[in-house]
């Protein structure tokens, strides 16, 4: 079972800027919690890179799930990627390494140009949160799912500031907010219509209440809560 | 994956510049590694050249001490190299 979840980001970049920058994007002053980084294997396939590196983070979990990972707090993460300058795709695959019966969480994310406006790039989030942890599944997968939530914002956030420090903005005021938008799309078992509309509207209500172009949506997106 | 730290970005001014290696010993190799990486992916990959192999000898040296760090660390190496992207290992989206 487990549960799934859905974003999307648009960075205000091509994609051929934002590739050229890909493997620069930590570290940033939002992954303080990516300890480090190393590449294992990297291939050229065709016209595509593999790439499979081995990440360590930290790994904060809730005061009633410490219990269950005593001996550490620290989370080893694989994320295999393809990048494709043909077909202009970079997509990431990362999974944790241990604690898989506690939380596995995948995530997925393909960058691609926006189709309607080819000076951006639109990133879409998949993830997978699912725990084996008899009496305590639901409860797991609900806060992975809401910490999942929380940082997809901040990935994108922390990837634009490298971004904009590579690319300086014409306006010094755009270097953060303004080039990236995240809104909630998403969860296990609606139709993409029912998404859409979904998406469409938490969009609006955002944009409402921020009044400006940033659009963070994802406290106001469906979620875990609903089915837990 | 991500997982965050009071991260209002207050601290801009501390943020390293790179990354570490998950172990020390491995960072002079990872920096050499990554500077003819970074240089090849931009210069060449992305405007078409797919040889890489310039930067093999560096990656070996580097893939080395990282393995060496992982099995001190009792980190899954099988579990590591498993391919999933792309694979049957691949999660599915809900249908």
């Amino acid at each position: 079972m487990g549960k799934y979840y859905e974003t999307s980001s648009t960075f205000n970049y091509a994609w051929d800027q934002l590739a050229k920058a890909f493997w620069n994007r930590y570290p940033n002053p939002y992954s303080t919690h990516v300890l480090s980084e190393d590449t294992l294997f990297r291939e050229v396939r065709g016209s595509q890179l593999y790439s499979r590196r081995l990440l360590t983070k930290t790994n904060r979990m809730p005061k009633w799930g410490e219990r269950f990972v005593r001996s550490s707090n620290q989370v080893s993460i694989v994320e295999e990627s393809y990048i494709n300058p043909k077909d202009k795709t970079i997509t990431t695959y990362t999974r944790n390494i241990g604690f898989t019966r506690i939380m596995s969480v995948v995530e997925k994310v393909t960058y691609s140009p926006d189709p309607n406006n080819p000076g951006q790039t639109i990133a879409y989030r998949s993830a997978w949160i699912d725990s084996n942890m008899y009496g305590f599944r639901r409860a797991i997968e609900s806060f992975g799912i809401e910490r999942f939530r929380k940082n997809c914002g901040q990935a994108a956030l922390g990837f634009n500031y490298v971004l904009s420090n590579i690319y300086p903005p014409k306006v010094a005021t755009e270097v953060f907010g303004p080039n990236v938008q995240t809104v909630a799309v998403g969860r296990f078992g609606e139709t993409t219509e029912k998404m859409k509309e979904k998406a469409r509207r938490a969009g609006e209500r955002a944009k409402e209440r921020a009044g400006l172009s940033t659009v963070y949506a994802a406290s106001t997106g469906p979620g875990a809560e609903a089915d837990s | 994956m991500e997982e965050s730290q009071g991260n209002s970005g207050n601290n801009l001014e501390t943020t390293p510049q790179f990354m570490n290696s998950i172990a020390d010993e491995c960072n002079d190799l990872k920096k050499a590694y990554d500077d003819c990486f970074n240089a090849w992916f931009s210069e060449k990959f992305l405007k078409g050249d797919r040889n890489l192999s310039k930067c093999d000898a560096l990656l070996h040296l580097y893939t080395g001490c990282v393995k060496n760090a992982m099995k001190a660390k009792s980190i899954d190496i099988n579990e590591v190299d498993k391919e999933h992207l792309g694979t049957d290992n691949e999660r599915k989206k809900p249908s």
